[in-house]
């Protein structure tokens, strides 16, 4: 007695307005702008955004090719699943290789313990826009996860050189999306801008989507080196003094294999890492990622120059 | 899993503590990482703070650091057991009236900042008016520093009293005032033991407890079509797109707009292809439609018996967003409106508004950077729209220079402007302050049984025995026959309470009381109300019946509860339908104020 009835609580979950969001983002820019692309790493947040695509088109397939920007410092384990999920959902890859700019003379890689090509990414994600004439590419990048991030827009307006200029952004108002540019310009898309770290996993164990399992508990041999656990690989040798353990890790993000470290876990299931990361108390770059500790504006300087 | 998520921006200047208080409901909701606190001790021993400057946990941009300013609008996330939240922290300076527009344009809820010392500023009502017209229908004005002025309970009063005289110029449906100091902490996250005098909610514990759900448009089914799905080799065409407002169900009649078939919903798929039973504002979902019609991007689904405005005149508010460019008249732009896009060009600047003022220079020829006006517009197509009040997602657009391909201006529709050649308004030659008596609207809202016709009936007497020509249109009475053709649907109830205001308005400005009594269960529908009087210069009181479910189901004067529990109305408000009670209504009666001729007497008061 005295209730009112349920049709005055139409309210969507944050996870269902989230997803909604993203649905709709993408399927403005198939509506709209020619020629997009969305970049695939087989890393967690790229797996995200092609799973919320499939539902986007369903039941048509995904309408657009995927692109993965090859460092060729890969975790092999993450170009088996690249290849098995573009495999399942009938997609076009493209590859675009750094091995190719750097037997091109076009970038120059750097010597030493530390050296990564992750740096020399941008060149050739710039050429594999170009040469596949993309008028918008998806990226998964999120605004929670790094400072120069929570300024960025939705579609975000890169100019002919791929810069983005922090003070000359359009202006992004209700759910109306300005993705007019010129020939030779390009949008960068990010569907997932509002998800945060704990939302790409609630989701991920919500939708029962399939990670490679490089983010779940497994023992590996790493060395400990500026405060974060690196695994030891091909591309990762012990250094002077560092001493290899072995110790049960996960990854929370998956980059380059030169440069991205992994956590001491034992969460070995998509419900265990919701629980690890709720409780988390660093934030997944700052765990693991050398690249952003460069400089104070490590983030911000690489954006500039057209890094998504 | 199940949490909602609430939209927040916030105003305020660096000098009113927004970024500190940002900071500490990042900080004190445990949202702030160790590593990013770390970050923020260094750079705060760096700079010779004793502890973390929490207002640094804000700071983004190397160029903001280097001059110590806000540039843009940043996005903040932080969620409580009960709710996530998303901060649009937006810059609070005189010259960032754009980038308030842009963050408030989804906001749920509005913060504004004073610094206690200061009091009410030019830019507090800037921020505040910004708040209103954008339609945000939450606003708390959080009264900053109290620590500085020794928590004072009379400043704290004064600065309410100051602000709330303001604010009654702007519609703003919600209004809170809290106290407190985001560098101590105090009535931020809990509540603080300096203020003993305060005895509403923390900040947090506000923002946590708010309804919104009943915020949203459910009324009004519109759905923009943004895609069409047809895969090949499939016997399958679905038209999707996100709900801009009401309910969609399949078995719906739909009409589809520009073409005005009509035709039926067969299924609605939600992303991936969930079959749903029924689909609501903002959800992205695909429908299947019963007939093989011509529907494409742009094009607007709605129902037969509501559909939004059609047309190529229209009448807007305007917030100009590009520093490069001004707007003038004649110019054509590219228009954005839904999922329709078309050009635009301005016929006329009917006025610029001083944000601080509220004074309108009509004398203006154009519009620059930061600068609103209110508008005329001519598109090259139909648009298919509601005014903005009603609907922020059909009532809402944005130009773009057809050059440089900048978003240049926002838009917030009002509604259509009449081309002078089709339908004139033939002014009277009877001024207002000539007629016989002054008119004026009573609007009774409240549950069937809640009392409204007796009181309204009440003071209908004792006007006409006082000599004030006074008639009540009471809801039963209308149904037998200006409304006879209307069910309970909410759509029919939406069209019954438009008529019925305009009929008031029409009484009021004859120079009658014009007493309604209705239920009007809607928020959006009064709304729409009193903007009918609002637009027509004429008085409106909104008088809530505040009577208990319980005690207008006991006396069930018609026995129509009864009915509604057997299940025979379906839609009947309280029952099987919602009751939205009013917010911020003018004058609420409950049965504690006494019997119908006590009820009436207050009413009277308010009257004059």
């Amino acid at each position: 007695m005295g209730a009112v009835a349920q049709p005055a609580f139409r309210e969507l979950t944050d996870l269902d307005k989230l997803e909604a969001e993203a649905v709709h983002i993408i399927r403005e820019v198939a509506a709209t702008i020619e020629r997009p692309g969305l970049l695939f790493s087989g890393g967690k947040d790229s797996v995200v955004m092609l799973h919320l695509a499939v539902k986007a088109f369903w039941p048509s397939p995904v309408p657009l090719p995927v692109m993965h920007v090859d460092t060729g410092e890969n975790f092999d384990e993450v170009i088996e699943f690249r290849d098995r999920t573009v495999e399942r959902y009938a997609l076009r890859l493209v590859v675009a290789k750094v091995q190719d700019d750097i037997d091109a003379g076009r970038v120059t890689e750097d010597t030493g313990p530390n050296a990564s090509r992750n740096r020399l990414q941008t060149v050739t994600l710039l050429r594999g826009i170009r040469e596949n004439q993309f008028g918008a590419v998806f990226g998964g990048a999120r605004r929670d996860e790094e400072k120069a991030r929570a300024k960025e827009r939705v579609f975000s307006f890169r100019d002919e050189f791929g810069q983005w200029d922090p003070r000359n952004q359009r202006p992004e108002l209700w759910s109306l999306y300005n993705g007019r540019h010129r020939k030779g310009e390009n949008i960068r898309v990010f569907p997932l801008s509002n998800w945060t770290e704990l939302d790409i996993w609630t989701y991920v164990l919500r939708e029962n989507i399939v990670l490679p399992s490089l983010y779940y508990a497994h023992s590996r041999e790493v060395v400990e080196r500026d405060g974060m656990l690196l695994a030891v690989n091909r591309f990762i040798q012990p250094g002077d003094g560092e001493t290899p353990f072995a110790v049960s890790v996960r990854f929370r993000t998956i980059g380059d294999a030169t440069c991205t470290g992994c956590v001491e876990s034992v969460a070995a299931t998509p419900a265990d890492v919701v629980a690890e990361v709720a409780a988390a108390r660093i934030t997944e770059r700052g765990a693991t990622r050398a690249d952003d500790r460069i400089s104070e504006a490590g983030m911000e300087d690489r954006k500039r120059v057209g890094y998504f | 899993m199940g949490s909602q998520l609430l939209r927040i921006a916030t105003a305020g200047s660096v000098d009113d503590g927004k970024s500190t208080l940002i900071g500490r409901l990042l900080y004190d909701s445990k949202a702030i990482f160790e590593d990013q606190l770390g970050a923020v001790e260094r750079a705060s021993v760096a700079r010779g703070h004793d502890g973390p400057d929490l207002a640094l946990i804000t700071d983004g941009l190397r160029a903001e650091r280097e001059q110590g300013i806000t540039i843009d609008v940043a996005y903040r996330y932080f969620a409580t057991p009960r709710r996530k939240f998303i901060i649009a922290d937006t810059p609070g300076h005189v010259q960032y009236t754009r980038n308030m527009v842009t963050g408030s344009s989804t906001a749920d809820i509005a913060l504004i900042l004073i610094d206690a010392r200061n009091g009410v500023l030019e830019q507090s009502r800037r921020h505040a008016f910004i708040a209103a017209l954008l339609g945000i229908p939450h606003l708390v004005l959080c009264v900053n520093k109290m620590d500085l002025v020794g928590y004072s309970a009379g400043r704290f009063e004064e600065i309410r009293e100051e602000f709330r005289t303001f604010a009654m110029k702007l519609q703003v449906a919600d209004l809170t005032f809290i106290p407190m100091s985001a560098l101590t902490g105090d009535n931020v996250v809990s509540r603080s033991r300096a203020m003993p005098w305060y005895d509403g909610n923390s900040l947090l514990h506000h923002l946590e407890e708010l309804h919104v759900s009943s915020d949203h448009n459910l009324i009004d089914a519109r759905l923009p079509v943004q895609y069409v799905i047809r895969p090949q080799q499939m016997d399958f065409r679905g038209y999707a797109g996100t709900i801009a407002g009401g309910i969609f169900r399949p078995g719906d009649e739909v009409t589809v707009l520009p073409g005005g078939f009509g035709t039926t919903v067969t299924r609605v798929w939600g992303p991936g292809g969930t079959r749903l039973e029924e689909a609501y504002t903002g959800q992205s979902v695909t429908v299947e439609l019963a007939d093989d019609i011509d529907v494409g991007r742009g094009d607007m689904i709605c129902r037969p018996k509501n559909r939004p405005h059609s047309g190529q005149d229209i009448e807007a508010m305007l917030c100009w967003l590009d520093a490069g460019s001004t707007l003038s008249s004649g110019t054509t732009y590219g228009i954005l409106h839904t999922t329709r896009e078309t050009r635009a060009s301005v016929k006329e600047i009917e006025y610029r508004l001083d944000v601080n003022t509220l004074h309108r220079d009509q004398s203006v020829s154009g519009l620059s950077l930061n600068e609103i006006g209110r508008i005329q517009l001519r598109t090259q197509t139909p648009l298919h729209f509601d005014p903005y009040r009603r609907n922020r997602g059909t009532g809402s657009f944005i130009l773009i220079d057809e050059a440089t391909n900048n978003t240049v201006a926002a838009g917030m529709i009002l509604g259509p402007s009449r081309p002078e050649a089709t339908i004139a308004w033939h002014s009277s030659a009877v001024a207002r302050e000539q007629r016989l008596s002054e008119g004026t609207t009573l609007w009774f809202t409240g549950l069937s049984g809640s009392g409204k016709s007796s009181v309204a009936m009440e003071i209908e007497r004792r006007l006409v025995a006082s000599g004030r020509p006074a008639y009540v249109l009471d809801g039963d009475n209308l149904r037998h026959g200006l409304n006879a053709d209307l069910a309970f649907s909410p759509e029919d109830r939406a069209e019954n309470v438009r008529r019925v205001a305009e009929v008031a308005k029409l009484l009021a400005d004859a120079g009658v009381v014009a007493i309604v009594a209705l239920v009007s269960p809607y928020r959006a529908g009064r709304d729409q109300a009193r903007a009918i009087h609002a637009a027509a210069g004429l008085p409106f009181l909104e008088i809530f019946m505040d009577t208990p479910l319980e005690v207008a189901e006991a006396r069930d004067p018609k026995g129509l509860y009864t009915r509604a529990r057997a299940g025979e109305i379906p839609d009947f408000s309280g029952v099987g339908a919602p009751y939205e009670a009013p917010l911020a209504p003018d004058l609420m009666l409950r049965p504690a104020d006494g019997d119908v001729a006590a009820m009436a007497a207050l009413v009277l008061g308010r009257l004059g």
